[in-house]
Protein backbone atom coordinates (compact mmCIF):
# COMPACT_ATOMS: atom_id res chain seq x y z
CA UNK A 1 0.00 0.00 0.00
CA UNK A 2 3.04 2.66 0.29
CA UNK A 3 2.87 3.38 -3.50
CA UNK A 4 -0.41 4.19 -3.14
CA UNK A 5 -0.04 6.35 0.09
CA UNK A 6 3.25 8.05 -1.95
CA UNK A 7 0.90 9.05 -5.02
CA UNK A 8 -1.46 10.15 -3.17
CA UNK A 9 0.60 12.32 -1.59
CA UNK A 10 2.95 13.08 -4.41
CA UNK A 11 -0.17 14.00 -7.01
CA UNK A 12 -2.67 14.99 -4.98
CA UNK A 13 -1.40 16.49 -1.62
CA UNK A 14 1.41 17.96 -2.56
CA UNK A 15 0.04 19.60 -5.65
CA UNK A 16 -3.06 20.74 -3.94
CA UNK A 17 -0.82 22.80 -1.81
CA UNK A 18 1.72 23.99 -4.31
CA UNK A 19 -1.58 25.77 -5.95
CA UNK A 20 -2.17 27.26 -2.88
CA UNK A 21 1.38 28.81 -3.36
CA UNK A 22 1.38 29.27 -7.11
CA UNK A 23 -1.98 31.46 -6.41
CA UNK A 24 0.61 33.99 -4.47
CA UNK A 25 2.87 34.42 -7.43
CA UNK A 26 3.23 36.45 -10.63
CA UNK A 27 4.58 33.71 -12.63
CA UNK A 28 4.52 33.03 -16.34
CA UNK A 29 3.64 29.47 -17.01
CA UNK A 30 7.76 28.39 -18.66
CA UNK A 31 8.94 31.24 -17.13
CA UNK A 32 11.40 30.77 -14.23
CA UNK A 33 10.95 34.03 -12.97
CA UNK A 34 8.17 34.58 -10.36
CA UNK A 35 7.42 37.49 -8.20
CA UNK A 36 5.31 36.94 -4.96
CA UNK A 37 2.56 39.07 -4.65
CA UNK A 38 0.61 37.76 -2.07
CA UNK A 39 -3.29 37.70 -2.43
CA UNK A 40 -3.09 40.03 -5.18
CA UNK A 41 -4.55 37.53 -7.69
CA UNK A 42 -7.30 37.26 -5.47
CA UNK A 43 -8.00 40.79 -4.76
CA UNK A 44 -7.85 41.40 -8.50
CA UNK A 45 -10.10 39.05 -9.70
CA UNK A 46 -12.52 39.87 -7.33
CA UNK A 47 -12.68 43.54 -7.65
CA UNK A 48 -12.96 43.43 -11.12
CA UNK A 49 -15.76 42.48 -13.15
CA UNK A 50 -14.16 39.38 -14.14
CA UNK A 51 -15.56 37.76 -11.04
CA UNK A 52 -18.75 38.32 -11.04
CA UNK A 53 -19.14 37.57 -15.01
CA UNK A 54 -17.02 33.73 -14.65
CA UNK A 55 -19.07 33.02 -11.45
CA UNK A 56 -22.45 33.84 -12.47
CA UNK A 57 -21.38 31.75 -15.81
CA UNK A 58 -20.66 29.10 -13.45
CA UNK A 59 -23.77 29.60 -11.37
CA UNK A 60 -26.15 29.73 -14.33
CA UNK A 61 -24.59 26.46 -16.12
CA UNK A 62 -24.39 24.82 -12.46
CA UNK A 63 -28.09 25.65 -11.53
CA UNK A 64 -29.18 24.76 -15.33
CA UNK A 65 -27.46 21.22 -15.44
CA UNK A 66 -28.97 20.66 -12.16
CA UNK A 67 -32.74 21.76 -12.11
CA UNK A 68 -33.21 20.02 -15.30
CA UNK A 69 -31.15 16.80 -15.02
CA UNK A 70 -33.12 16.23 -11.46
CA UNK A 71 -36.54 16.91 -12.94
CA UNK A 72 -36.38 15.12 -15.89
CA UNK A 73 -34.48 12.47 -14.06
CA UNK A 74 -37.47 11.88 -11.60
CA UNK A 75 -39.80 12.14 -14.87
CA UNK A 76 -37.79 9.07 -16.22
CA UNK A 77 -37.48 7.07 -13.42
CA UNK A 78 -41.08 7.60 -12.17
CA UNK A 79 -41.73 6.16 -15.91
CA UNK A 80 -38.80 3.64 -15.46
CA UNK A 81 -40.83 2.62 -11.99
CA UNK A 82 -43.15 1.02 -13.90
CA UNK A 83 -41.52 -2.26 -14.80
CA UNK A 84 -43.36 -1.62 -18.33
CA UNK A 85 -41.47 -4.25 -21.09
CA UNK A 86 -38.61 -2.83 -22.24
CA UNK A 87 -37.49 -0.84 -18.79
CA UNK A 88 -34.75 -2.59 -18.56
CA UNK A 89 -33.60 -1.48 -22.12
CA UNK A 90 -34.57 2.02 -21.63
CA UNK A 91 -32.54 2.19 -18.10
CA UNK A 92 -29.65 1.18 -20.02
CA UNK A 93 -30.05 3.54 -23.13
CA UNK A 94 -30.30 6.42 -20.85
CA UNK A 95 -27.71 5.46 -18.66
CA UNK A 96 -25.47 5.25 -21.34
CA UNK A 97 -24.37 8.91 -22.26
CA UNK A 98 -22.43 9.12 -18.66
CA UNK A 99 -19.80 6.80 -19.50
CA UNK A 100 -18.98 8.16 -22.91
CA UNK A 101 -16.21 10.88 -23.45
CA UNK A 102 -17.08 14.36 -22.45
CA UNK A 103 -15.18 15.42 -25.77
CA UNK A 104 -16.70 13.53 -28.49
CA UNK A 105 -20.07 14.15 -27.26
CA UNK A 106 -19.39 17.59 -27.74
CA UNK A 107 -18.28 17.05 -31.09
CA UNK A 108 -21.22 15.01 -31.89
CA UNK A 109 -23.54 17.35 -30.40
CA UNK A 110 -21.47 20.55 -32.13
CA UNK A 111 -22.08 18.60 -35.61
CA UNK A 112 -25.70 18.55 -35.02
CA UNK A 113 -26.24 22.23 -33.97
CA UNK A 114 -23.76 24.26 -36.30
CA UNK A 115 -25.87 26.64 -37.96
CA UNK A 116 -24.90 25.69 -41.54
CA UNK A 117 -24.79 22.14 -41.68
CA UNK A 118 -26.10 20.57 -38.38
CA UNK A 119 -29.34 18.28 -38.45
CA UNK A 120 -31.17 21.19 -35.96
CA UNK A 121 -30.65 23.99 -38.55
CA UNK A 122 -31.49 21.82 -41.05
CA UNK A 123 -34.89 20.52 -39.48
CA UNK A 124 -35.83 24.52 -38.52
CA UNK A 125 -34.85 25.08 -42.09
CA UNK A 126 -37.28 22.58 -43.54
CA UNK A 127 -39.80 23.86 -41.18
CA UNK A 128 -39.60 27.37 -42.02
CA UNK A 129 -37.47 28.55 -39.65
CA UNK A 130 -34.05 29.40 -39.13
CA UNK A 131 -31.04 28.14 -37.11
CA UNK A 132 -30.03 30.34 -34.27
CA UNK A 133 -26.38 30.71 -34.38
CA UNK A 134 -25.47 28.38 -31.09
CA UNK A 135 -21.79 29.62 -32.21
CA UNK A 136 -20.93 33.00 -31.97
CA UNK A 137 -23.69 34.49 -29.75
CA UNK A 138 -22.46 33.67 -25.94
CA UNK A 139 -25.49 33.34 -24.28
CA UNK A 140 -26.88 30.69 -26.93
CA UNK A 141 -23.61 28.77 -26.75
CA UNK A 142 -24.36 28.50 -22.84
CA UNK A 143 -27.95 26.85 -23.59
CA UNK A 144 -26.03 24.81 -25.81
CA UNK A 145 -23.55 23.58 -23.35
CA UNK A 146 -26.59 23.03 -20.47
CA UNK A 147 -28.47 21.01 -23.39
CA UNK A 148 -26.06 19.00 -24.31
CA UNK A 149 -24.47 18.04 -20.34
CA UNK A 150 -27.93 17.43 -19.25
CA UNK A 151 -28.29 14.80 -22.13
CA UNK A 152 -25.25 13.41 -21.40
CA UNK A 153 -25.58 12.83 -17.38
CA UNK A 154 -29.23 12.66 -17.20
CA UNK A 155 -29.48 8.59 -16.48
CA UNK A 156 -26.92 9.20 -13.36
CA UNK A 157 -30.11 11.03 -11.84
CA UNK A 158 -32.85 8.90 -13.08
CA UNK A 159 -30.59 5.53 -11.68
CA UNK A 160 -30.15 7.15 -8.40
CA UNK A 161 -33.64 8.39 -8.44
CA UNK A 162 -35.05 4.70 -9.61
CA UNK A 163 -32.97 3.06 -6.39
CA UNK A 164 -34.76 5.61 -3.81
CA UNK A 165 -38.32 4.94 -5.73
CA UNK A 166 -37.76 1.34 -4.66
CA UNK A 167 -37.62 2.24 -1.30
CA UNK A 168 -40.21 3.78 -0.95
CA UNK A 169 -42.79 1.41 1.10
CA UNK A 170 -45.71 0.03 -1.17
CA UNK A 171 -48.19 0.64 2.11
CA UNK A 172 -47.82 4.03 2.14
CA UNK A 173 -48.87 4.34 -0.93
CA UNK A 174 -51.64 1.82 -0.59
CA UNK A 175 -52.85 4.06 2.19
CA UNK A 176 -52.93 7.08 0.53
CA UNK A 177 -55.11 5.62 -2.05
CA UNK A 178 -57.41 4.44 -0.05
CA UNK A 179 -57.73 7.57 1.44
CA UNK A 180 -58.57 8.55 -2.06
CA UNK A 181 -55.35 10.24 -2.85
CA UNK A 182 -55.30 9.87 -6.90
CA UNK A 183 -51.91 9.39 -8.41
CA UNK A 184 -50.81 13.24 -8.74
CA UNK A 185 -51.66 13.76 -4.93
CA UNK A 186 -50.20 10.54 -4.01
CA UNK A 187 -47.28 11.36 -5.90
CA UNK A 188 -46.71 15.19 -3.76
CA UNK A 189 -48.19 14.20 -0.73
CA UNK A 190 -46.28 10.52 -0.29
CA UNK A 191 -43.31 9.83 -3.15
CA UNK A 192 -41.98 13.20 -3.11
CA UNK A 193 -41.47 13.50 0.46
CA UNK A 194 -39.90 10.23 1.33
CA UNK A 195 -37.29 10.36 -1.68
CA UNK A 196 -35.94 13.67 -0.12
CA UNK A 197 -32.81 12.31 1.32
CA UNK A 198 -32.45 10.99 -2.84
CA UNK A 199 -32.83 14.73 -4.27
CA UNK A 200 -30.74 16.10 -1.44
CA UNK A 201 -27.96 13.60 -2.36
CA UNK A 202 -28.15 14.03 -6.08
CA UNK A 203 -28.39 17.92 -5.50
CA UNK A 204 -25.16 17.54 -3.72
CA UNK A 205 -23.28 15.51 -6.01
CA UNK A 206 -24.63 16.77 -9.53
CA UNK A 207 -23.56 20.30 -8.22
CA UNK A 208 -19.94 18.94 -7.65
CA UNK A 209 -20.15 17.41 -11.13
CA UNK A 210 -21.30 19.80 -12.62
CA UNK A 211 -18.73 22.71 -11.37
CA UNK A 212 -16.16 20.13 -12.40
CA UNK A 213 -16.99 19.97 -16.01
CA UNK A 214 -14.34 20.61 -18.39
CA UNK A 215 -13.96 17.98 -21.78
CA UNK A 216 -18.07 19.01 -22.79
CA UNK A 217 -17.26 22.52 -21.99
CA UNK A 218 -14.14 23.16 -24.62
CA UNK A 219 -15.31 20.75 -27.04
CA UNK A 220 -18.38 22.52 -27.62
CA UNK A 221 -17.01 26.41 -26.67
CA UNK A 222 -13.44 26.17 -27.82
CA UNK A 223 -12.33 29.31 -27.18
CA UNK A 224 -14.95 30.14 -23.95
CA UNK A 225 -16.83 32.45 -25.36
CA UNK A 226 -19.91 31.25 -23.39
CA UNK A 227 -19.37 28.56 -21.00
CA UNK A 228 -16.65 30.04 -19.22
CA UNK A 229 -17.07 28.51 -16.03
CA UNK A 230 -14.21 29.01 -13.37
CA UNK A 231 -12.55 25.66 -14.04
CA UNK A 232 -12.50 26.33 -17.88
CA UNK A 233 -11.46 29.96 -16.97
CA UNK A 234 -8.59 28.51 -14.87
CA UNK A 235 -7.41 26.10 -17.67
CA UNK A 236 -7.28 29.25 -20.41
CA UNK A 237 -5.74 31.19 -18.18
CA UNK A 238 -2.99 28.81 -17.28
CA UNK A 239 -2.39 26.55 -20.30
CA UNK A 240 -3.65 29.63 -22.81
CA UNK A 241 -2.67 32.31 -21.58
CA UNK A 242 0.20 31.37 -19.40
CA UNK A 243 -0.53 33.33 -16.17
CA UNK A 244 0.03 30.28 -13.99
CA UNK A 245 -0.45 32.15 -10.62
CA UNK A 246 -3.52 33.50 -11.80
CA UNK A 247 -4.42 30.26 -13.04
CA UNK A 248 -3.65 28.13 -9.40
CA UNK A 249 -5.91 31.09 -7.62
CA UNK A 250 -8.58 30.04 -9.24
CA UNK A 251 -8.33 26.63 -9.08
CA UNK A 252 -8.07 27.35 -5.49
CA UNK A 253 -11.33 29.08 -5.48
CA UNK A 254 -13.24 26.34 -7.28
CA UNK A 255 -11.65 24.03 -4.80
CA UNK A 256 -12.62 26.15 -1.48
CA UNK A 257 -15.95 26.02 -2.97
CA UNK A 258 -16.17 21.78 -3.70
CA UNK A 259 -15.15 21.67 0.31
CA UNK A 260 -17.18 23.82 1.64
CA UNK A 261 -20.19 21.40 -0.74
CA UNK A 262 -18.87 17.97 0.37
CA UNK A 263 -18.86 19.30 3.96
CA UNK A 264 -22.08 20.65 4.16
CA UNK A 265 -23.29 16.97 2.71
CA UNK A 266 -21.38 15.04 5.29
CA UNK A 267 -23.07 17.40 8.10
CA UNK A 268 -26.26 16.77 6.37
CA UNK A 269 -25.47 13.20 6.22
CA UNK A 270 -24.37 12.49 9.81
CA UNK A 271 -27.75 14.53 10.87
CA UNK A 272 -30.08 11.92 9.03
CA UNK A 273 -28.36 9.30 10.72
CA UNK A 274 -29.03 10.81 13.80
CA UNK A 275 -32.63 11.24 13.37
CA UNK A 276 -33.15 7.35 12.54
CA UNK B 1 -47.43 0.32 -8.01
CA UNK B 2 -48.71 -1.22 -10.88
CA UNK B 3 -49.88 -3.97 -9.37
CA UNK B 4 -51.34 -2.39 -6.54
CA UNK B 5 -53.03 0.02 -9.04
CA UNK B 6 -54.75 -2.88 -10.88
CA UNK B 7 -55.71 -4.91 -7.94
CA UNK B 8 -57.27 -2.01 -6.05
CA UNK B 9 -58.78 -0.08 -8.84
CA UNK B 10 -62.67 0.12 -9.40
CA UNK B 11 -63.54 -0.63 -13.23
CA UNK B 12 -64.12 3.41 -13.40
CA UNK B 13 -60.20 3.97 -12.70
CA UNK B 14 -59.06 1.73 -14.96
CA UNK B 15 -58.77 3.86 -17.91
CA UNK B 16 -56.99 6.24 -16.31
CA UNK B 17 -54.43 3.51 -15.36
CA UNK B 18 -54.55 3.08 -18.74
CA UNK B 19 -53.69 6.48 -19.98
CA UNK B 20 -50.91 6.62 -16.83
CA UNK B 21 -49.48 3.67 -18.33
CA UNK B 22 -49.40 5.07 -21.92
CA UNK B 23 -47.78 8.54 -20.67
CA UNK B 24 -44.81 6.70 -18.84
CA UNK B 25 -44.69 4.51 -21.45
CA UNK B 26 -44.26 7.74 -23.94
CA UNK B 27 -41.97 9.37 -21.73
CA UNK B 28 -39.70 6.40 -22.28
CA UNK B 29 -39.71 5.65 -25.62
CA UNK B 30 -38.81 9.68 -25.70
CA UNK B 31 -35.94 9.33 -23.43
CA UNK B 32 -34.67 6.33 -25.59
CA UNK B 33 -35.16 7.91 -29.19
CA UNK B 34 -33.30 11.22 -27.82
CA UNK B 35 -29.94 9.41 -26.59
CA UNK B 36 -30.16 6.89 -29.47
CA UNK B 37 -30.86 9.12 -32.00
CA UNK B 38 -27.97 11.45 -31.81
CA UNK B 39 -25.65 8.39 -31.50
CA UNK B 40 -27.23 6.91 -34.95
CA UNK B 41 -27.10 9.85 -36.70
CA UNK B 42 -23.13 10.59 -35.70
CA UNK B 43 -22.85 6.54 -37.04
CA UNK B 44 -24.29 7.19 -40.30
CA UNK B 45 -23.01 10.60 -40.97
CA UNK B 46 -19.48 9.35 -40.41
CA UNK B 47 -19.88 6.98 -43.76
CA UNK B 48 -21.20 9.74 -45.45
CA UNK B 49 -19.30 10.95 -48.62
CA UNK B 50 -17.94 14.52 -48.05
CA UNK B 51 -20.33 16.02 -50.06
CA UNK B 52 -23.26 14.21 -48.03
CA UNK B 53 -22.15 15.79 -44.56
CA UNK B 54 -21.23 19.42 -45.30
CA UNK B 55 -25.43 19.51 -46.74
CA UNK B 56 -27.71 22.37 -45.85
CA UNK B 57 -30.72 19.53 -45.99
CA UNK B 58 -31.12 16.83 -43.39
CA UNK B 59 -30.44 13.96 -43.75
CA UNK B 60 -30.11 10.64 -41.59
CA UNK B 61 -28.72 7.72 -44.10
CA UNK B 62 -25.64 8.42 -46.35
CA UNK B 63 -26.95 8.65 -50.25
CA UNK B 64 -23.55 6.55 -50.88
CA UNK B 65 -22.16 4.38 -48.27
CA UNK B 66 -18.42 5.80 -48.23
CA UNK B 67 -15.26 5.09 -45.62
CA UNK B 68 -13.58 8.38 -47.00
CA UNK B 69 -13.92 10.08 -43.56
CA UNK B 70 -11.91 7.64 -42.41
CA UNK B 71 -9.87 7.43 -45.01
CA UNK B 72 -9.30 11.13 -44.46
CA UNK B 73 -8.92 10.99 -40.89
CA UNK B 74 -5.93 8.70 -40.61
CA UNK B 75 -4.46 10.00 -43.69
CA UNK B 76 -4.50 13.53 -42.28
CA UNK B 77 -3.25 12.46 -38.20
CA UNK B 78 -1.46 9.07 -36.76
CA UNK B 79 -4.99 7.54 -35.56
CA UNK B 80 -3.73 3.98 -35.58
CA UNK B 81 -1.09 5.95 -33.26
CA UNK B 82 -4.09 7.58 -31.11
CA UNK B 83 -6.08 4.11 -30.88
CA UNK B 84 -2.77 2.14 -29.44
CA UNK B 85 -2.13 5.43 -27.34
CA UNK B 86 -5.63 5.15 -25.65
CA UNK B 87 -5.32 1.24 -25.45
CA UNK B 88 -1.78 1.44 -23.66
CA UNK B 89 -2.87 4.30 -21.28
CA UNK B 90 -6.11 2.35 -20.55
CA UNK B 91 -4.90 -0.69 -19.51
CA UNK B 92 -2.07 -0.01 -18.14
CA UNK B 93 -3.20 2.50 -16.05
CA UNK B 94 -6.39 1.59 -15.00
CA UNK B 95 -4.22 -1.72 -14.52
CA UNK B 96 -2.08 -0.44 -11.83
CA UNK B 97 -4.89 1.39 -10.24
CA UNK B 98 -6.67 -1.79 -9.15
CA UNK B 99 -3.73 -3.20 -8.07
CA UNK B 100 -2.90 -0.65 -6.13
CA UNK B 101 -6.28 0.01 -5.06
CA UNK B 102 -6.43 -3.51 -3.67
CA UNK B 103 -2.93 -3.61 -2.14
CA UNK B 104 -4.03 -0.35 -0.30
CA UNK B 105 -7.15 -1.87 0.68
CA UNK B 106 -6.15 -4.97 1.93
CA UNK B 107 -3.43 -2.87 4.10
CA UNK B 108 -6.40 -1.02 5.00
CA UNK B 109 -8.29 -3.97 6.48
CA UNK B 110 -6.23 -6.58 7.93
CA UNK B 111 -2.99 -5.49 9.07
CA UNK B 112 -2.55 -3.12 12.19
CA UNK B 113 -0.08 -0.29 12.56
CA UNK B 114 -0.01 2.87 14.14
CA UNK B 115 -2.05 6.06 12.80
CA UNK B 116 -4.18 3.63 10.55
CA UNK B 117 -7.37 5.44 11.04
CA UNK B 118 -5.80 8.82 10.23
CA UNK B 119 -4.08 7.17 6.80
CA UNK B 120 -7.67 5.81 5.56
CA UNK B 121 -9.36 9.32 6.36
CA UNK B 122 -6.48 10.99 4.31
CA UNK B 123 -7.03 8.31 1.35
CA UNK B 124 -10.92 9.34 1.57
CA UNK B 125 -10.36 12.86 1.53
CA UNK B 126 -8.81 12.69 -1.97
CA UNK B 127 -12.27 12.26 -3.29
CA UNK B 128 -12.47 15.83 -2.53
CA UNK B 129 -9.43 16.98 -4.70
CA UNK B 130 -10.31 17.06 -8.28
CA UNK B 131 -7.75 16.33 -11.01
CA UNK B 132 -9.00 19.32 -12.16
CA UNK B 133 -7.46 21.01 -9.29
CA UNK B 134 -3.85 19.81 -9.29
CA UNK B 135 -3.73 19.55 -13.33
CA UNK B 136 -1.06 23.06 -12.88
CA UNK B 137 1.43 21.90 -10.58
CA UNK B 138 1.70 18.51 -11.82
CA UNK B 139 2.14 19.72 -15.07
CA UNK B 140 5.31 21.88 -13.84
CA UNK B 141 6.47 18.83 -11.92
CA UNK B 142 5.78 16.48 -14.59
CA UNK B 143 7.19 18.41 -17.59
CA UNK B 144 10.34 19.40 -15.16
CA UNK B 145 11.22 15.54 -14.95
CA UNK B 146 10.71 15.57 -18.87
CA UNK B 147 7.45 13.61 -18.54
CA UNK B 148 5.90 15.50 -21.65
CA UNK B 149 5.12 13.13 -24.10
CA UNK B 150 6.38 10.12 -22.50
CA UNK B 151 3.85 7.03 -21.35
CA UNK B 152 5.22 7.52 -17.89
CA UNK B 153 4.02 10.91 -18.23
CA UNK B 154 0.59 9.80 -19.13
CA UNK B 155 -0.39 7.79 -16.84
CA UNK B 156 1.83 8.09 -13.49
CA UNK B 157 0.17 11.29 -12.33
CA UNK B 158 -3.54 9.42 -12.61
CA UNK B 159 -2.68 6.36 -10.61
CA UNK B 160 -3.23 8.16 -6.85
CA UNK B 161 -6.37 6.55 -6.28
CA UNK B 162 -8.84 7.08 -3.34
CA UNK B 163 -12.13 5.88 -4.86
CA UNK B 164 -10.99 2.70 -5.86
CA UNK B 165 -8.98 1.87 -2.55
CA UNK B 166 -12.03 3.41 -0.65
CA UNK B 167 -14.71 0.36 -2.85
CA UNK B 168 -12.49 -2.38 -1.83
CA UNK B 169 -12.03 -1.53 1.69
CA UNK B 170 -16.17 -1.70 2.01
CA UNK B 171 -15.85 -4.71 -0.30
CA UNK B 172 -13.31 -6.17 2.00
CA UNK B 173 -14.35 -5.63 5.44
CA UNK B 174 -17.87 -7.67 4.38
CA UNK B 175 -15.54 -10.89 3.39
CA UNK B 176 -16.46 -13.50 6.51
CA UNK B 177 -13.60 -13.21 9.19
CA UNK B 178 -13.25 -16.90 9.89
CA UNK B 179 -12.02 -17.75 6.66
CA UNK B 180 -9.19 -14.95 7.26
CA UNK B 181 -8.97 -16.24 10.57
CA UNK B 182 -8.47 -19.87 9.14
CA UNK B 183 -6.06 -19.14 6.47
CA UNK B 184 -3.79 -17.22 9.34
CA UNK B 185 -4.19 -20.41 11.84
CA UNK B 186 -2.81 -22.46 8.58
CA UNK B 187 0.33 -20.37 8.48
CA UNK B 188 -0.77 -18.58 5.58
CA UNK B 189 1.42 -15.39 4.74
CA UNK B 190 0.19 -11.80 4.09
CA UNK B 191 1.06 -12.28 0.78
CA UNK B 192 -0.88 -15.91 0.04
CA UNK B 193 -3.75 -14.95 1.38
CA UNK B 194 -4.55 -11.93 -0.69
CA UNK B 195 -4.39 -13.79 -3.90
CA UNK B 196 -5.68 -17.14 -2.63
CA UNK B 197 -8.41 -15.55 -0.10
CA UNK B 198 -9.14 -11.97 -0.67
CA UNK B 199 -9.25 -11.62 -4.20
CA UNK B 200 -11.27 -14.62 -4.77
CA UNK B 201 -13.71 -14.32 -2.80
CA UNK B 202 -14.06 -9.70 -4.07
CA UNK B 203 -14.10 -10.78 -7.15
CA UNK B 204 -17.17 -8.57 -8.28
CA UNK B 205 -16.41 -5.93 -6.43
CA UNK B 206 -12.66 -5.66 -8.11
CA UNK B 207 -14.36 -5.60 -11.38
CA UNK B 208 -16.52 -2.91 -10.88
CA UNK B 209 -13.66 -0.92 -9.62
CA UNK B 210 -11.86 -2.03 -13.07
CA UNK B 211 -14.18 -1.34 -15.38
CA UNK B 212 -15.05 2.13 -13.99
CA UNK B 213 -11.17 2.59 -13.74
CA UNK B 214 -11.36 1.59 -17.65
CA UNK B 215 -13.99 3.74 -19.04
CA UNK B 216 -12.54 6.66 -17.16
CA UNK B 217 -8.98 6.17 -18.25
CA UNK B 218 -9.97 6.00 -21.41
CA UNK B 219 -12.30 9.18 -21.45
CA UNK B 220 -9.33 11.36 -19.92
CA UNK B 221 -9.27 14.47 -21.41
CA UNK B 222 -7.48 17.19 -19.23
CA UNK B 223 -4.69 15.80 -18.17
CA UNK B 224 -3.55 14.24 -22.41
CA UNK B 225 -4.79 18.06 -23.21
CA UNK B 226 -1.98 19.39 -21.30
CA UNK B 227 0.82 16.77 -20.91
CA UNK B 228 1.50 15.55 -24.64
CA UNK B 229 2.56 18.12 -27.62
CA UNK B 230 3.36 15.19 -30.10
CA UNK B 231 0.49 13.54 -31.83
CA UNK B 232 2.83 9.87 -31.81
CA UNK B 233 2.03 10.41 -28.28
CA UNK B 234 -1.89 11.70 -27.67
CA UNK B 235 -4.81 9.76 -26.87
CA UNK B 236 -8.03 9.77 -29.28
CA UNK B 237 -9.70 12.23 -27.63
CA UNK B 238 -6.46 14.55 -27.25
CA UNK B 239 -5.76 13.93 -30.64
CA UNK B 240 -9.13 15.12 -32.46
CA UNK B 241 -8.70 18.18 -30.68
CA UNK B 242 -6.06 18.88 -33.20
CA UNK B 243 -8.87 18.73 -35.94
CA UNK B 244 -10.96 20.98 -34.21
CA UNK B 245 -8.91 23.73 -34.26
CA UNK B 246 -10.97 26.51 -35.97
CA UNK B 247 -15.17 27.84 -35.75
CA UNK B 248 -15.42 26.32 -39.47
CA UNK B 249 -16.73 23.25 -38.76
CA UNK B 250 -17.77 22.65 -42.10
CA UNK B 251 -13.80 22.10 -43.53
CA UNK B 252 -13.03 18.84 -40.92
CA UNK B 253 -16.62 17.85 -40.53
CA UNK B 254 -15.79 14.08 -41.87
CA UNK B 255 -12.43 13.28 -40.09
CA UNK B 256 -14.11 14.45 -36.80
CA UNK B 257 -16.94 12.24 -37.34
CA UNK B 258 -15.07 9.33 -37.96
CA UNK B 259 -12.42 9.94 -34.86
CA UNK B 260 -15.52 10.86 -32.48
CA UNK B 261 -16.79 7.31 -33.70
CA UNK B 262 -13.39 5.52 -32.91
CA UNK B 263 -13.53 6.82 -29.51
CA UNK B 264 -17.21 6.48 -28.53
CA UNK B 265 -17.68 2.98 -30.02
CA UNK B 266 -15.32 1.10 -28.02
CA UNK B 267 -17.01 2.26 -24.45
CA UNK B 268 -20.23 1.50 -25.81
CA UNK B 269 -19.45 -1.88 -26.56
CA UNK B 270 -18.16 -2.47 -23.44
CA UNK B 271 -21.02 -0.86 -21.86
CA UNK B 272 -23.65 -3.02 -24.01
CA UNK B 273 -22.19 -6.60 -23.02
CA UNK B 274 -21.22 -4.75 -19.14
CA UNK B 275 -23.92 -2.28 -18.69
CA UNK B 276 -25.23 -3.40 -14.91
CA UNK B 277 -21.95 -3.67 -13.41
CA UNK B 278 -20.95 -0.25 -15.08
CA UNK B 279 -24.05 1.24 -14.16
CA UNK B 280 -23.48 -0.27 -10.44
CA UNK B 281 -19.68 1.12 -10.07
CA UNK B 282 -20.73 4.59 -11.28
CA UNK B 283 -24.02 5.20 -8.94
CA UNK B 284 -22.01 3.31 -6.03
CA UNK B 285 -22.58 5.47 -3.12
CA UNK B 286 -26.02 6.85 -4.61
CA UNK B 287 -27.44 3.48 -3.21
CA UNK B 288 -26.21 4.47 0.21
CA UNK B 289 -28.04 8.41 -0.10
Amino acid sequence: MLPNLALIVMFTYRPLFQNFYYSTLSWELGSSVATKVGLDNYVDFFSSGEAGKVLLTTAIFTVGTVGFSLALGLMVALALNRKLPGAGFAQATVFAPYVLSGFAVALLWLYIFDPNIGALGAILRALGGTSPDWINNPTLTLVMVIIVYVWKNLGYAAVIYLAGLQAVPNDLLEAAMLDGAGPVRRFWSVTFPLLSPTTFFLLVTVILNSLQAFDLLIGLDRLGRGARTLIFDSYLTGFVEADAGRSAMLSTVLFVILVALTLFQLVYVERKVHYR
Amino acid sequence: MTTIEAAAAPKAQRRGLRALLLRDYLVLVISVLIVLLPLVYLLFSSFKSPGDLATTQFQLMPETWSTANYDQALDQLPFGRFFLNSAIVTVVGAGLKVLLAIFTAYGLVFCEFPGKTYIFWAVLATLMVPPQVTVLPNFVFISGLGGVDTYWGLILPGLATGFGTFLLRQAFMQLPPEIMEAAELDGAGHWHRLWHHVVPMAGPSIATVALVNVVYEWNDYLWPLVITNDPDMMTLARGITLLRNSDNLAASVGPIMAGTVMVLVPVLLLFAVLQRHIVNGFTQGGVKG
